[in-house]
């Protein structure tokens, strides 16, 4: 692949005159792994709505195989392959944990083809697959509502690779974890790059070292800098305004 | 719906067996006036099974479900007119000659045929539903804009209805029980016999039909929609089409529902479309619970028999007795009698009264050391 898959231009976002987003170039490849960080306000939400179509950028333009997504509806973003993760973990509670799987992986994503036809034998073997990589295959029947906030999160990642996208754009997904379940999470997330392309937004420097990978730190609606973890700690200007603060907190 | 095992079936089942025994015994023990009032309640259960699948389920609160029910009466109200308006002058029905009208006004002309009729009884306001629904599920107008819009629609429906006496008779609206079909009347008693089955076979197949849309993906997504619009849509599933669709499939519920209604009253008008009677309807399934199709049958039905026994032994107090059951529920079991007896309920319910025997088992006990029950 020569072309990228995702490609942000120029992007501006403005909300009644204040500059959610300016100018935010950043670039993805097929397989990648890349870290979002920002401190809060930097407009790293702002930056998802705007991929997945929540919100129309003011200016610019996002290419995703090389086509322009502006002016589409969420839906068919999502059926182009971009999945999305919320930063609290949204799934259907009282649907039990393979109903929920089972409206991610159905296709067609038509009334007609829900009302009518059962879900294929394939979709089914996947479901188990799905439960399997996220470890709730025993959790199968039980209502999502009554679910870890751990196995929540998880059974949205879950949804989301159900889908099959080319894209998995994951906000905070280790928000509320253990340890034990972060670092299970951010080997998940390693697995999943290299057949998908994942982005991940985070604040837990710790998960973000974990999952070793390019890091793009967002700073009042542009990127500051990208580049290894250990080449943005080094940054002056991040330290600055982010990481300085952080660093003397964590060690 | 997966989530319920053996348990709700078992309650089901149970509910099944006496609603299939009342429908079959009625007949033959009711008086035909109670007969008649239980085949107008069964019909009122249809638009019910519809308020519960836009509302119970897909979260949609429509105030405006009368629109839907009145517009089924009207269907069926102008075929029957015109099937006995043979000996009136000019060949029409009889009322037009008040305001001087001659000539048929020319959306009468298709229902002098039976079937354009049987047809449009569901088939116009499921059409009209359907577009209505489309506009406002398109602009993504949610949750009580979407009730205030409901209920403002019926309003303009109800103010038109009744201001054309010209083209259906206005504010006295369309009677059928002097009319005559297969050469009986209408308000007679075979007649009213023959509605009474059709509309207790119709509430069956209306829940058949309501139970295998929800019964698997499309109701799950229903529910999606109603616990978190937005994550449905990030899954790549387009809600407005969806919405439409069951908004729709209520009104067509609704329009069969009024049909039926109007035969067995007697008279449509444009009654049917005031607020409170589409508030009602809401009403009815929040007390027999919400998301239970069955629960909005119960409720339906038990309602406005308790309505019509109340009203006769103290008149004018029904309303306040409306009012407090509504509260009641809303308070005290806000899943409506259906969810609170799957729930459990009635044993909760007897270990407060004391008569529960299993109290030694109770797991919220906390015992001490020397065995004492802590207070």
């Amino acid at each position: 692949m020569n072309s990228p898959l995702l490609e942000l231009k120029q992007i501006s976002v403005s909300f009644e005159g204040f500059l959610a987003l300016r100018d935010l170039d950043l670039v993805l490849n097929q397989g990648d792994l890349r870290a979002v960080i920002g401190p809060n306000g930097a407009g790293k939400t702002t930056f998802l709505d705007v991929i997945t179509g929540k919100v129309v950028p003011t200016k610019g333009d996002v290419i995703f195989k090389d086509k322009s997504l502006l002016g589409q509806e969420e839906f068919r973003i999502a059926r182009k392959g971009i999945g999305r993760k919320f930063q609290s973990p949204r799934i259907f509670e009282n649907l039990s944990v393979q109903e929920n799987l089972a409206l991610s992986v159905s296709r067609p994503k038509t009334p007609f083809s829900l009302l009518i036809k059962s879900l294929k034998v394939n979709h089914l073997d996947q479901i188990q697959h799905l439960m399997s990589i996220v470890n709730l295959q025993s959790k199968a029947n039980i209502r999502a509502g009554a679910l870890s906030h751990g196995q929540k999160q998880w059974l949205e990642i879950a949804m989301l690779v159900g889908q099959d996208p080319d894209l998995l754009l994951v906000d905070e997904p280790v928000a509320g974890l253990t340890d034990e379940e972060t670092d299970l999470t951010a080997d998940l997330l390693k697995s999943l790059a290299g057949d998908h392309t994942v982005l991940v937004i985070d604040h837990d420097m710790e998960f973000i070292r974990r999952l070793d990978c390019p890091v793009s730190v967002l700073h009042q609606g542009h990127v500051l800098k990208e580049g290894s973890m250990s080449d943005i700690q080094k940054d002056p200007l991040v330290i600055e305004v982010y990481l300085g603060k952080s660093e003397e907190d964590e060690e | 719906m997966s989530i319920f095992s053996t348990k709700k079936s078992w309650i089901n089942l149970t509910i099944w067996v006496l609603i299939i025994a009342l429908i079959i015994a009625a007949p033959s023990v009711l008086p035909v006036f109670r007969l008649n009032l239980l085949g107008r309640y069964l019909s009122l259960a249809i638009v019910a099974l519809g308020v519960d699948l836009i509302w119970g389920f897909t979260g949609m609160l429509s105030l405006g479900q009368g629109i839907f029910f009145a517009l089924g009466g009207y269907c069926a109200a102008m075929f029957l007119q015109l099937n006995s308006s043979g000996g009136f002058p000019n060949g029409i029905p009889e009322f037009f000659g008040l305001y001087g009208v001659e000539n048929l006004p020319f959306f009468w002309e298709p229902f002098k045929s039976s079937i354009f009729t049987l047809i449009s009884i569901w088939f116009l306001p499921a059409i009209i539903a359907g577009l209505l629904g489309y506009l406002v599920f398109r602009n993504r107008i949610k949750g009580v804009y979407f009730s205030i819009l409901t209920q403002a629609a019926l309003l303009v429906f109800f103010n038109f209805f009744n201001g054309q006496q010209k083209l259906i008779n206005g504010t006295n609206g369309l009677k059928t029980d002097v009319t005559q079909l297969f050469g009986q009347m209408v308000g007679s008693e075979i007649m009213q016999r023959w509605f009474f089955w059709i509309s207790a076979i119709l509430v069956i197949l209306a829940w058949f039909f309501a139970r295998w849309i929800v019964r698997d993906r499309f109701g799950n997504i229903l529910i999606g929609i109603r616990d978190d619009e937005a994550r449905v849509r990030f899954t790549g599933y387009n809600p407005v089409i969806f919405k439409t669709i069951i908004f729709s499939i209520a009104g067509g519920l609704a329009g069969i529902s009024g049909a039926l209604y109007t035969v067995q009253s007697g008279i449509v008008s444009p009654q049917f479309m005031t607020v409170p009677f589409s508030i009602e309807m809401v009403i009815w399934v929040a007390v027999g619970g919400r998301g239970t199709l069955l629960g909005a049958i119960l409720g339906a039905v038990l309602i406005n028999y308790a309505k019509s026994l109340v009203s006769e032994a103290l008149p004018a107090s029904w309303m306040f007795i409306q009012g407090g059951l509504f509260i009641l529920v809303v308070t005290a079991l806000p899943e409506g009698v259906l969810g609170w007896i799957r729930k459990g309920g009635p044993k909760k319910l007897l270990f407060l009264i004391g008569i529960n025997k299993k109290l030694e088992t109770y797991p919220s006990l906390e015992v001490n050391e020397q065995g004492e029950v802590k207070s």
